[in-house]
């Protein structure tokens, strides 16, 4: 075991441990934002710059501070280092500038968007966004593409995490989106627009921070903050089927995996709980499911101010 | 003129083939360093001759052969990196098209070196025709058993390939190439790990630029304390400089490090001055990605002292007064050119191959681009010089590469050498469409 010190709080991880890692284990601010890492996909992270910290102490051994901020997603810890995050003046500059270099492009529809209430690029412009644009320019935006009958592409509200080619590489038998082009053209698509249709494919839903995956069976249907989240569990032969029914009355609107306050979906069984595309978009129907309770949704969004709250937490948040 | 080691020959009729090649001594080192070295020896002498280098950093060749890792059992890749895309830089295409032998030694002798069975050397796509030079060349090499199985019957065995490249800038970068080479999109990986543990399909590996490469050649032959006899402290040897601009006599130079910047510009065995008798206005010494120094800090540094061609005087002063050998890419303005212009056509190539992977490059080298592209074309504000500095100091050092550092550096260096004549460009929008702003005054003391 290791120990590190992040935003004056001791820790002991083990070795290998990355430093966005380590302080998941502390939990709350003094972890960083992530938009691209994605613990359940291997090789995801490094890209998006938000998780980037200060590391003031670079080991025991070597206790000189490393010049640069450092991606905390994809640094490893070192013993006796020393890590500051909220408690860096650099990295709430640096974390703001790179918010507002995600948001320059973004077409900021949130009205329209069906992420709104959920997206992960809301909360962060929240914390560490500006009031006002200094982007004078047009905005970027790209023609959109048609990637099948289940998952609305817009890419225009895309950050370029790669979570969804990890997911289409990693899940599915056989890739047929990725990244074209390069720099700020650089956009995500199907090889000559072939459909993304596969079991899994629907996790891409799921993993994409912001709303350029969305739900095509859910597209328009509701705000997310309207509906009431419910833990369900069905029989499946293809995935766990354990998920979370977005229900609005007795109706099912939305079918997504079971995710955790970093939006990452939970274990099911001591696996990731990624579910298959018949769970997520075509069991709209009560019966279909067993209805287990209430599900808490742990995250600094609107979304968590639901109505329904689980008996485990609800004590908790009164207070 | 100084000594030449790498061109010494380019002239010599027929010297890209092999018969030729050999009779001017070639493939000595070969024969050296297969019959009466061992691999350990020729990394000794590498570090000994304390070359560095060429592709941009120099980082010593030495000590980054030394760290790559020799696990049991695992191969190892020598990649020459032949991806030359900088704006500017164009010296080992003219290497490798005169004297395509010399790079197939160095990666023998280097492969050697490393233990490496593989080298690729992976060249830019564009130069297409080299690649046809460099085919040819070790096809030749290996009809005379210089590569293949058991070279010169010493039990060594190397092959060698030419990879063409991805056809982008990015792709130069190590990780990216290794990417590139391996089939993917040229994303440059997270370091760590560094190629010297995992590179090539995983595997220990060590990237080299052409120019580094060919310079070990001569460090075999002669020795590398010989080799460090040349130059200046740690800038030793001699170094390729690719000059272009407004110069009388551009071309590719073989140098002796440490002659003066003065001589290099002035000298009748180098540039031959500013064409057409016009004025020196500013120069960027290392390629597109290191910062363009004004007239007055060029020849001499901020100190008042001789600025020499060695990595150590052309960074004298920092980014403050000073810049970077980088590539040898030398890129010289006269009086009738636009530093704005200029600006914005760098910070467009940057826009323009940035990978987009990272959101500071992706998003701020575009954002700079079209700030610039304002302010050149008389449509820009006086806030947006601040906000083009402001956007710099946040991509630099953000980023996964360094291209991110390479997009800003040179926007920051005009702004802070050359503000007048962005403010100028704001002040007398209608005027700066029709002539350009000239000289900047010296100032009286440089911070
Ligand atoms: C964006 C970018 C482009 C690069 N392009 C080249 C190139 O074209 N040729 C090259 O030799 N090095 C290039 N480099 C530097 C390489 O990453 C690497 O440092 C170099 O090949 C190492 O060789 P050396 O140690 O012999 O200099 C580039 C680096 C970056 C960040
Ligand atoms: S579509 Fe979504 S998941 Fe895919 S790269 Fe863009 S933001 Fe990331
Ligand atoms: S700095 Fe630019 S080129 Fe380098 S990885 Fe990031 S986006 Fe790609
Ligand atoms: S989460 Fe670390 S760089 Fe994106």
């Amino acid at each position: 075991m290791i120990k590190v010190t992040i935003d004056d709080v001791e820790v002991e991880v083990a070795e290998g441990t990355s430093i966005l890692n380590a302080a998941r284990t502390i939990g709350g601010e003094v972890v960083p934002p992530a938009m691209c890492y994605y613990s359940k996909l291997p090789g995801t992270g490094g890209k998006c710059r938000t998780c980037l910290v200060e590391v003031a102490a670079g080991s025991a051994k070597d206790p000189r501070p490393m010049p640069k901020l450092v991606a905390s997603c994809s640094t490893p810890v070192q013993d006796g280092m020393v890590i500051k995050n909220k408690t860096s003046e650099r990295v709430h500059e640096n974390r703001g500038a790179v918010v507002e270099f995600l948001l320059i492009n973004h077409p900021l529809d949130c009205p329209i968007c069906d992420q709104a209430g959920e997206c992960h690029l809301q909360d962060l412009g929240f914390v560490h966004g500006a009031e006002k644009t200094r982007y004078e320019e047009e905005r970027r935006t790209f023609d959109p593409i048609d990637i099948g009958n289940k998952i609305k592409l817009h890419m225009n509200r895309c950050i370029l995490c790669y979570r969804c080619v990890a997911v289409a590489n990693q899940l599915t038998d056989k890739r047929v989106h990725g990244v074209l082009h390069r720099g700020e053209h650089a956009e995500i698509s199907t090889y000559i627009e072939s459909a993304v249709e596969n079991d899994f494919s629907g996790n891409m839903i799921d993993v994409c921070p912001v709303g350029a995956l969305t739900d095509k069976t859910f597209r328009f249907k509701s705000r997310v903050w309207f509906l009431k989240p419910m833990e369900a569990e069905c029989e499946c032969t293809k995935c766990s089927g354990k998920a979370v029914v977005w229900q609005f009355g007795n109706e099912i609107y939305r079918v997504t995996a079971r995710k955790d306050r970093y939006g990452e979906v939970e274990d099911q069984d001591g696996k990731p709980g990624w579910i298959c595309n018949d769970c997520r978009f075509d069991k709209k129907d009560l019966s279909k499911w067993n209805i287990i309770g209430p599900r808490t949704i742990d995250r600094h969004s609107v979304i968590s101010q639901g109505h329904y709250q689980s008996p485990r937490t609800s004590t908790k948040k009164l207070k | 003129m100084g000594r030449r080691l790498l061109l010494e020959h380019d002239n010599v009729p027929g010297i890209e083939t092999f018969d030729v090649y050999r009779k001017n001594g070639g493939y000595r080192s070969v024969e050296k360093a297969l019959k009466s070295m061992s691999p350990e020896l020729v990394l000794e002498e590498v570090q000994k001759s304390g070359l560095r280098g060429r592709g941009g950093a120099g980082f010593p060749t030495g000590m980054k052969w030394s760290f790559l890792a020799k696990p049991e059992g695992v191969p190892r890749y020598l990649l020459c990196n032949a991806d030359e895309s900088e704006p500017g830089t164009f010296k080992d295409r003219y290497l490798m098209e005169k004297i395509p032998h010399l790079l197939i030694e160095g990666m023998i002798v280097s492969s050697f070196a490393l233990g490496a069975n593989q080298s690729y050397i992976y060249i830019r796509g564009e130069y297409m025709w080299v690649l046809d030079i460099l085919e040819k060349a070790i096809a030749e090499a290996y009809a005379k058993g210089f590569l293949g199985k058991n070279i010169l019957g010493s039990g060594y065995d190397l092959d060698l390939s030419v990879a063409p490249g991805g056809g982008a800038y990015i792709c130069g970068e190590e990780t990216a190439l290794i990417e590139s080479l391996e089939g993917k999109r040229g994303n440059p990986r997270m370091k760590p790990p560094f190629p010297a543990v995992k590179g090539l399909y995983g595997c220990p590996t060590v990237v080299n630029n052409v120019e580094s490469i060919a310079a070990v050649v001569p460090i075999v032959n002669d020795g590398g304390e010989e080799y460090a006899k040349i130059g200046l402290g740690k800038s030793t040897g001699t170094k390729l400089i690719s000059a272009c601009g407004n110069l009388a006599r551009p071309g590719v130079y073989e140098i002796e490090m440490g002659i003066t910047v003065e001589e290099f510009i002035y000298g009748d065995d180098y540039c031959r001055g500013i064409a057409n008798g016009k004025k020196l206005k500013a120069c960027v010494p290392g390629g597109s990605s290191v910062p363009i120094l004004p007239h007055y800090l060029v020849t001499k540094t901020a100190a008042g002292e001789d600025r020499l061609m060695t990595y150590e005087s052309l960074a004298d002063g920092g980014f403050a007064s000073g810049s970077m050998l980088g590539s040898g890419g030398f890129i010289v303005f006269d009086e009738d050119q636009c530093i704005v212009r200029n600006t914005w056509n760098f910070a467009r190539f940057y826009a323009h191959e940035s990978c987009g992977q990272c959101s500071p490059c992706r998003e701020g080298t575009g954002w700079m681009e079209k700030v610039l592209h304002r302010l050149e074309h008389g449509h820009g504000n006086m806030r947006d010089i601040d906000l083009l500095a402001e956007i710099n100091k946040k991509i630099e050092g953000n980023t996964i590469c360094p291209l991110g550092d390479a997009a800003a550096w040179p926007v920051a260096a005009a702004i802070r050498h050359f503000r007048d004549e962005f403010e100028w460009h704001v002040n007398e929008r209608e005027e700066s469409q029709k002539r350009n702003y000239g000289l900047i005054r010296e100032p009286q003391s440089i911070a």
